[in-house]
């Protein structure tokens, strides 16, 4: 075997761009001009995928089950609110703050998270969840609590853009940063780092003796997937101008979950995929059936998870495996 | 040489240490697993490490690399104590491991594997800004590795669906690619059809001088053909420790292990 050189690494993981990926990203700029009567749905949408994103870091790639990560989604937006009611409007820093704040606290969580089983990692996620749900529910002089803070002043974006009621600077700004946060999340999941994480989800025990310091790792990635997660939590109250408790609640947790094994975890596009195909069923689906909707989305999930693992996009892998093995003789 | 004695034949002119035990014990329970072992491999001995099931071989090797802690004793490797060290730390200092059984990573590629280990070794493995693909210098040095293992062929075969025997070649590809100092082996042809091990050993020998290398071993064949110096391990104890010739010769080794068939072989 002679002259690979540069052919031999060709299966490695890599951040180059593709045909593919360019035609994915052009989707959601389309849904701009195609239906600009739904842009205030499609930046939730976007607002999801990017909270997905940051959940496929944690589990997808590092392996860590959590069933709590609204705790650093709410955070995010906490701390936009705070600072947006408190008279620091501005977009672009408030979001920063809100990243920063995630980040710090799911760096302090992260040691009590990476170490237990995955058992342990559910309880202590949820917990921490619950906790600072509580904590903003009780320090209602600030947070509101129940009522949560409203009509708040966001600034205009860049000092020029106004958020207006049709959505649509909370759309572009919203799929700008998601975009952002798409590229710098492919970088790290391709490089060495990533790799490692994906070695530590594969066989955690065979990490030391490799040299590697499993708890740091994870401990890195965790605050990582924290501090994403709060970029998409300030997202969704600077684009909405206000913040509920509910951004705690165990049921976003719960539904990021869902969107992200719908998809297919430790993809990045199955976290854009599956909260596209869970937000467009669940407003499709409420209106058809306002009553019984979430069944159909269980009826799906579970459809899904027994055809194959890896979500839609694990589905779409296998046919296409199986359909290029077919034409090629 | 007596059983647990120093091993250093004071007066003689000996090489450098490598790693040295000083009466390393682990109990479980109420039994001593291993008992007082006193070992000590020269930097570039060939060492073969023998004993019947149970004796506490791979106990050895785990306390060696601090899988878990010793219950008494010190674990030195050249002048360093490293006996509170965690193994990965122990790994960063060149005191590298196989497992016995295949503990690998079964979703990645081989080629991912052994680019992980490299990267692991030269630190890259923290850095984010940079993806996997465009490391030239770890790419070409696993890709040499593996062809040097004949494991080029199946670089991108996802490691699950690799056979056995290619497993256990890139258990070693991957403690190769960390480029121990002392490498411990166990049993690392294991699994491995009666014509391919010799291969693993040949690989095994012709790894630099100066490195290290305690290999545990049944087949007695290999031993006396791989290693310079045997260790006997009995029921958690250093028996003896000897030449291939002196381990064949002695009567105890006879009588615990070897057998009549072994010694038949060795004439």
């Amino acid at each position: 075997m002679t002259g690979r050189g540069g052919a031999i690494g060709a299966g490695l993981p890599s951040d180059r761009w593709r045909i593919w990926d360019a035609a994915l990203w052009l989707a959601p700029v389309a849904a701009y001009f195609v239906f600009p009567d739904h842009l205030v749905l499609g930046s939730q949408v976007i607002i999801a995928a990017l909270f997905a994103l940051s959940l496929d870091v944690v589990l997808g790639y590092a392996g860590i089950t959590s069933l709590g990560h609204a705790a650093f989604f709410g955070l995010g937006a906490y701390t936009a609110g705070l600072l947006a009611a408190h008279g620091w409007g501005e977009p672009l820093t408030g979001l920063a703050c809100a990243a920063v704040v995630a980040a710090v606290v799911g760096y302090l969580t992260s040691f009590l998270v990476v170490r237990g089983s995955a058992l342990a990692q559910l309880m202590i996620t949820l917990g921490v969840d619950l906790l600072l749900r509580e904590a903003a529910n009780k320090a209602a002089r600030w947070t509101g609590g129940t009522d949560g803070l409203s009509d708040l002043p966001v600034g205009d974006l860049l000092g020029v853009f106004h958020f207006d009621l049709a959505g649509r600077t909370g759309y572009v700004y919203s799929l700008a940063v998601a975009f952002a946060a798409f590229v710098l999340v492919r970088r790290v999941v391709s490089s060495p780092f990533g790799l490692s994480l994906r070695a530590i989800r594969e066989g955690a025990a065979r990490m030391p003796a490799l040299g590697a310091p499993v708890g740091r790792r994870l401990v890195a990635a965790f605050t990582f997937g924290a501090a994403l997660a709060g970029i998409a939590g300030a997202l969704l109250t600077q684009t909405s101008q206000g913040v509920a408790l509910e951004v705690f609640g165990t049921e976003r947790s719960a539904s990021v979950l869902i969107m992200l094994v719908l998809g297919g975890t430790g993809r990045l596009y199955g976290a854009f995929l599956g909260a596209g195909l869970f937000m467009l069923m669940q407003d499709y689906l409420a209106r058809l059936d306002p009553v019984y909707w979430q069944l159909w989305i269980g009826c799906l999930l579970v459809a899904v998870v027994l055809l194959g693992r890896g979500g839609v996009l694990g589905i779409a892998e296998v046919l296409r495996a199986r359909w290029t093995r077919g034409s090629v003789p | 040489m007596t059983a647990g004695g120093p091993g250093a034949e004071p007066g003689v002119a000996s090489p450098p240490v490598a790693l040295r035990t000083e009466g390393l014990c682990k109990r479980w329970g109420v039994v001593y697993v291993n008992d007082r072992i006193d070992l000590t491999l020269p930097v570039g001995a060939r060492h073969a490490l023998i004993g019947p099931n149970g004796a506490g071989k791979t106990t050895l090797v785990n306390l060696l690399t601090g899988l878990y802690p010793p219950t008494a004793g010190r674990v030195l490797l050249g002048d360093t104590d490293v006996t509170k060290l965690a193994m990965h730390e122990r790994v960063k200092r060149g005191l590298v491991r196989t497992f016995q059984i295949n503990t690998l990573f079964p979703g990645l590629t081989v080629l991912e594997s052994v680019v992980l280990a490299i990267c692991e070794r030269t630190g890259a493995a923290r850095r984010w800004a940079r993806s996997v693909a465009r490391l030239d210098a770890p790419i070409a040095e696993a890709a040499a590795l593996l062809d040097r293992l004949g494991l080029g062929s199946a670089a991108h075969t996802v490691t699950r669906n690799l056979p056995y025997g290619k497993q256990r070649l890139l258990e070693i590809a991957l403690a190769l690619a960390l480029q121990p100092k002392v490498l411990l082996l166990d049993e690392p042809a294991s699994g491995i059809p009666a014509g391919d091990s010799t291969e693993v050993f040949e690989v095994i020998a012709a790894l630099p001088g100066d490195v290290t290398v305690l290999f545990i071993e049944h087949d007695m064949e290999l031993v006396f053909r791989f290693a310079q110096r045997v260790a006997v391990l009995v029921d958690g104890r250093l028996l003896t420790e000897g030449t291939p010739a002196e381990i064949a010769a002695d009567p105890r080794v006879r009588d615990v292990y070897l057998g009549e068939t072994a010694s038949e072989k060795l004439g």
